[in-house]
């Protein structure tokens, strides 16, 4: 097998050094509970809160509180808003968003009246329609801030814009946990949550965090040592709040990504003309920097992964929660792509490591394993 | 002296008249292999297998109820059988967890034990009545029997766990069976093991049109079927530039029915390696195009062994019983895409005939292709020696 080259940092990303070294040292010499009176206890209470800080500043947020990942973030701000509402408002959720979102949201349709909002060729919010859906009966509305299959950017100021316009009493939660340090957003817009999650930008696993508002007030979900003021209970993941924020500090400034992105898909549109991008031009501004999603009809994507896989390039069809299942992605059929786009879509996600001779030598590969495949079609 | 034991009843063995030996001892060892992760001992003794020494009593029955040829197995105590008030606390003991109906079935082959069997019915009966008012006797259709028998020592059980049945696996010989990952083929292969024959199986790869999750998943059927059987020779046989040759040179129609003649062939060449008398597969009559009587007719022409098909009369709900029951299904429904479906005709031919099928295979047949493709799928093929215990999966090649 050739080197590795890894291409599906949008389902997760190598911890970085300085998050490695921080969870060695949080495990080794900082493993005191938060919550004890000592001054060990009291120096990891400090170094949570260290990260806090750092977060809700550059978030701009009013709090911030850590959870277990980014499903957790995006479940605790969903139910625990609507948990704290007597009136049985209604909830408006996109409909590319990631199954954290779009499940959670469903789960309150027994008591709620919950409703998709639909998406244009491009992945991104339909705001016409969104403005029509958006009444004074609405208590919450939730829209992605990139999209995880397609990197469409989400046009967050116009969605604050309507639903200051329409309901301007519906909270409004955005699950940042593609955009976040990728594309910068601050909470005094009129966001009054946001999820993110630590292993998707070098932290590690089984850490994320939801910031919040001043006007956001949230019924916890989780109920035991009344942790994180009252609103996730459980003792916090120290080690995991470490790696973030070293992650976080240690996060390239620059943004080069955009760079290797658009070298992935003229590469591949020049040796492939089949191939199509799927979600917004990869030039513009509405598309992310990290994640192309692109078709290779008539060649399935399972197959194409496999044989990628064989000569070491590691790519995802769609989101990789969802895949292991044959059920077509959820975002492209939003998107009403045609079948065979669908079932031909692959998803490159790149990182702060991706160089750009893994790239050249995505794309040969690509093109290789696509001339052997697209001889053998269903007829 | 008292010793908790477990004592294995077997099924048809028993019926077996001068050969029963063989079939015994095979049993007998199949017990020792099943045992043998629970610290457990299998002996033979009067006709029946006792097994002692294990560590998790329950776990260890289970366990051996799953092994072929096995009737029922009883979680039994042994003692001395002079001590007639001992015999009957520890029945009361063995009842305690006991309510409803019962009888006490008592045997003595100790013919100079001072009591007779019905005496020794009626004194421990009225025992166990006395110290458990959850009890009631009834001696014509209880749903409980508590059994005493005098031999040497004194045997008292009185629940069972229900056995699979069958023969002993190994007494029947060896066959091969094609193993897809489906629901079908595991329930082909347990229905034929527990005829008594030895399991080994391939399975074919289509890399890249099948992933290695398939792989991995094939090989989980396959250790679930080790529970059963013991452990399973699978040969992963790479089977995509045969599939690709059918795309390309034979007529769309044809090409299921094609592939399925290869792997038939394959398989009849890996079991002649195996010496494997038979093959098996999961087919039923009717359940897609290609297991048709004349498609059928049509795969069995390029080999020269029996194909054992034991569904070929079950429904698919049948099927998807019995695999549940057996434990595969869940594994068999684990939903990996199978691009396989690129080399699917949208018309498969539902009634070919010989000839036909022999016609549609001759672009393959020129300069030897087929036969080199063939050789190279059985020469390359990986081998993989399957044990009950997850870790144990070694690659023997």
């Amino acid at each position: 097998m050739n080197t590795l080259i890894y291409l599906d940092n949008a389902a997760t990303t190598r911890p970085c050094d300085a998050a490695l070294a921080a969870v060695n040292t949080s495990l080794m010499e900082a493993y005191f509970n938060p919550s004890a009176s000592y001054t060990q206890g009291l120096h990891a209470r400090k170094s949570l809160d260290a990260c806090r800080t750092l977060i809700r500043s550059a978030l701009k947020a009013h709090s911030v509180l850590f959870t277990s990942g980014g499903t957790e973030a995006n479940n605790l701000a969903i139910l625990g808003s609507m948990a704290g509402r007597h009136k049985r408002g209604k909830v408006l959720y996109l409909s590319v968003e990631h199954s954290a979102v779009a499940a959670t949201c469903q789960s309150l349709a027994k008591t709620h009246d919950v409703r998709a909002i639909p998406v244009d060729g491009q992945g991104l919010i339909n705001l016409d329609a969104a403005r029509e859906m958006m009444d004074e009966d609405t208590a919450l509305i939730c829209v992605m801030q990139v999209n995880n299959e397609v990197g469409s950017v989400q046009p967050l100021q116009e969605v604050i814009r309507l639903r200051d316009e329409r309901c301007p009493d519906a909270f409004l939660h955005v699950d940042g946990v593609q955009g976040f340090l990728r594309l910068p957003v601050s909470l005094c817009s009129g966001i009054d949550s946001y999820a993110l999650s630590a292993h998707k930008v070098h932290g590690i696993k089984g850490c994320g965090a939801l910031a919040l508002a001043e006007r956001m007030k949230l019924k916890p979900q989780l109920f035991g040592g009344g942790q994180e003021g009252g609103l996730r209970a459980g003792t916090e993941n120290t080690a995991g709040v470490a790696a973030l924020e070293a992650a976080i500090r240690d996060y390239p400034q620059e943004n080069s990504l955009y760079l290797l992105k658009n070298r992935l898909k003229s590469g591949l549109l020049s040796l492939i003309p089949e191939a199509t991008v799927n979600g917004p031009d990869a030039d513009s501004t509405q598309s992310c920097g990290h994640i192309l999603n692109m078709s290779f009809p008539p060649v399935r994507a399972q197959t194409m992964l496999n044989a990628l896989e064989a000569r070491g390039v590691l790519v995802s069809q769609g989101s990789a929660c969802s895949s292991g299942s044959p059920k077509p992605s959820r975002t492209l059929q939003a998107m009403g792509l045609h079948k065979e786009r669908m079932d031909s879509a692959l998803r490159f996600s790149l990182g702060r490591f991706t160089t750009s001779q893994e790239i050249d030598t995505a794309v040969d590969l690509v093109w290789e394993c696509y001339q052997e495949l697209k001889q053998f079609t269903r007829r | 002296m008292k010793k908790h034991l477990l004592l294995v009843k077997y099924a048809e063995v028993h019926l077996k008249g001068q050969n029963r030996p063989f079939f015994q001892r095979l049993l007998l060892r199949n017990i020792r292999d099943a045992v043998k992760p629970f610290g457990g001992k299998a002996q033979l003794h009067d006709s029946r297998i006792f097994v002692s020494g294990y560590h998790d009593e329950e776990a260890c029955a289970r366990r051996i109820s799953r092994v072929f040829g096995v009737h029922a197995v009883s979680p039994a105590v042994q003692m001395d059988k002079n001590d007639f008030k001992k015999i009957c606390q520890t029945a009361v003991e063995m009842t305690r967890d006991v309510r409803g109906s019962f009888k006490v079935a008592a045997r003595r082959s100790d013919k100079s034990y001072p009591m007779e069997s019905p005496e020794i019915c009626i004194e421990v009966g009225a025992y166990v009545l006395q110290h458990n008012p959850g009890l009631q006797v009834d001696v014509h259709r209880p749903e409980h029997v508590l059994q005493v028998e005098i031999r040497d020592d004194a045997l008292i059980y009185v629940k069972s766990i229900q056995g699979v049945g069958g023969l002993p696996v190994g007494s029947s010989g060896k066959a091969m069976l094609l193993l897809s990952g489906g629901i079908d083929s595991p329930v082909a292969g347990y229905r034929v093991a527990k005829r008594g024959v030895e399991l080994s199986a391939v399975y074919y790869h289509s890399f890249p049109y099948t992933g290695e999750q398939v792989k991995d998943k094939v090989i989980a059927l396959g250790r679930i079927l080790t529970d059963y059987c013991g452990p399973i020779n699978l040969y992963i046989v790479s089977f995509t530039e045969i599939q690709q040759a059918i795309h390309e040179k034979c007529p769309d129609d044809f090409t299921t029915l094609i592939m399925r003649r290869c792997m038939t062939r394959i398989a009849g060449i890996l079991a002649q390696k195996e010496r494997a008398l038979a093959l098996i597969t999961g087919e039923s009559i009717g359940q897609v195009a290609s297991q048709t009587l004349e498609a059928i007719a049509c795969t069995d022409s390029v080999v020269n062994q029996p194909v054992l098909r034991p569904l070929i009369g079950s429904d698919k709900l049948e099927i998807i019983r019995e695999a549940e029951r057996i434990g595969t299904y869940e594994t068999s429904c684990l939903p990996y895409e199978d691009c396989c479906t690129v080399f699917t005709p949208r018309h498969p031919v539902i009634h070919p005939k010989l000839k036909q099928a022999d016609y549609a295979e001759k672009p393959l047949l020129e300069s030897g292709l087929l036969i080199d493709m063939l050789d190279r799928a059985v020469n390359s093929a990986d081998l993989i020696r399957i044990y009950p215990d997850a870790e144990e999966t070694r690659s023997v090649k």
